[in-house]
């Protein structure tokens, strides 16, 4: 069954019309790749999944749990919105690290502030801090930084906070994660690290959608591509197949601007 | 007149300038904080009402708002400030009040200086709004106000001599005695502690915007 289904999402900003009836579907540990020009909407989609966009219209689920329903009477109250935010985990462009906490209390952040409401809190606030400690080192350790758990994210290179952000993210053990161009803010020479860190998870089965521009990853790491081209999904296949066999002019069109 | 007599007879009027001093800043940067927020509500009645108050306060003397606050009830509605110096707690009324008002506009810079990124990754790790606030955005609205704030309390330190226009005692009153006696020294003598307690503070939020540099 797939974790992850969208249904017709659409998205208007004032009269652009962002997302123009989006539909798609994501089996258990795949990792499906958005590809698409600036402005073809990939981002927008991204933040309507998770929440920091309202869709217009339109249906999400995930792992069977209903995140979004345009048609439903029932709004989702904050909290339950923050409850099924959960199961999902965003990585940023640029990141979005606390510059105030150093690398292990950016990770370990969310995960005591969800700790207080836990019932047996007070009584074993000091079992549960430790264990969120040592979940928050074994996830640094995992992202290559376990020399780094002091530091503070000005002291560190652009690589390196893409892989605390990416580590904070998997603490909280999303369901899914969801990458927004991870390395459209590196040097091309850090790239290469954030990309390694992805396949790894790749090969551990996460599932994963990644908004990206890098084809040549994209191809390798993803089981699945979507193409998108002005609010709409122009082409989808298994990746290799679709990156190899472009079928539309548009993609054709942005495969060859892309390899330059 | 001695010297060390001028001394302590002025330090008794700068005394009262600290007093008035202390009181506004406890009162004023918590104060200051909520009419930030009420400068920024989504809820456009009270985001009006609180930029038209902010508007009124900084957009008149202070040294009118303390007449105001001391004459104003007494004169309207008959009611008098309480307790053994209503003159100082008329004066601390406006002080608080006309400070915060400008700390509020600080505040709002510093806030609204933030990035949305800060906001969308409490929220995509599962915080509240006011989670985020308290634990991510606070510390580093602190940060970014402190030179402004500073500045604003370099300034209150010497604008509490104004509160002797409705009768506070303050060195400055007490200097002018000594003028009517004929000896005018001490009133140009005055900014000798105005400048001693400026350079203590300076040191002070120097201090502290050192303490806050570890992080950029």
């Amino acid at each position: 069954m797939a974790i992850l289904e969208v249904r017709n999402l659409e998205k208007s900003f004032g009269k652009t019309q962002v997302l123009k009836g989006i539909s798609f579907n994501l089996n258990e540990g795949e990792v499906l790749s958005i590809i698409g020009s600036s402005g073809s909407g990939k981002t927008t989609l991204l933040r309507c999944i998770n929440f920091l966009e309202t869709a217009d219209s339109g249906k999400i689920t995930v792992d069977g749990d209903v995140i979004f329903d345009s048609s439903s009477e029932k709004k989702l109250t904050k909290k339950e919105q923050l409850e099924k935010q959960l199961s999902i985990g965003l990585v940023f462009q640029d990141f979005n690290l606390f510059p105030q906490y150093n690398v292990l209390d950016n990770v370990k952040l969310a995960l005591k502030v969800r700790a207080k409401k836990r019932p047996d809190f007070k009584k074993n606030k000091k079992a549960i801090y430790e264990e969120i400690d040592q979940k928050a080192k074994a996830v640094i350790k995992k992202m290559g930084l376990e020399d780094k758990m002091e530091s503070y994210p000005c002291q560190l290179s652009g690589g390196q906070k893409q892989r605390v952000s990416i580590a904070r993210a998997m603490a909280l053990e999303p369901k899914i994660l969801f990458f927004d161009e991870p390395t459209s803010a590196l040097d091309p020479e850090l790239t290469g690290e954030i990309l390694k860190v992805i396949r790894e998870l790749a090969d551990e089965n996460m599932t994963m959608v990644i908004v990206t521009h890098e084809m040549t990853f994209a191809k390798e790491v993803s089981d699945y591509i979507v193409f998108m081209d002005n609010g709409i999904i122009a082409e989808e296949g298994r990746a290799d197949y679709v990156i190899s066999n472009p079928r539309t002019d548009r993609l054709k069109a942005f495969l060859s601007k892309i390899s330059d | 007149m001695t010297f060390a007599a001028v001394n302590a007879d002025l330090f008794l009027g700068f005394f009262e300038n600290i007093k008035l001093f202390g009181v506004t800043l406890i009162f004023a940067i918590p104060l200051g904080l909520l009419i930030a927020f009420g400068s920024m509500t989504k809820f456009s009645p009270l985001r009006m009402l609180t930029r038209a108050f902010v508007w009124v306060i900084r957009g008149t003397p202070l040294m009118l708002q303390l007449f105001v606050v001391f004459y104003v009830p007494g004169l309207v509605f008959d009611a008098h400030f309480p307790g053994e110096n209503p003159r100082m707690t008329a004066a601390a009324v406006a002080f608080v009040i006309n400070y915060a008002c400008y700390f509020s506009e600080i505040y709002r810079g510093g806030i609204e200086g933030i990035p949305k990124g800060q906001y969308e990754a409490g929220q995509v790790l599962g915080m509240t709004r006011t989670q985020t606030f308290f634990k991510v955005v606070l510390m580093q609205v602190v940060k970014r106000i402190v030179p402004p704030m500073g500045n604003e309390i370099l300034t209150l330190i010497k604008d509490t001599s104004l509160a002797r226009v409705i009768g506070v005692l303050d060195i400055i009153m007490v200097a002018g005695q000594f003028s009517a006696r004929g000896v005018i020294w001490p009133l140009f003598y005055t900014a000798v502690f105005f400048l001693l307690f400026c350079g203590i503070l300076t040191v002070l939020l120097g201090k502290i915007e050192k303490k806050l540099d570890y992080y950029r």
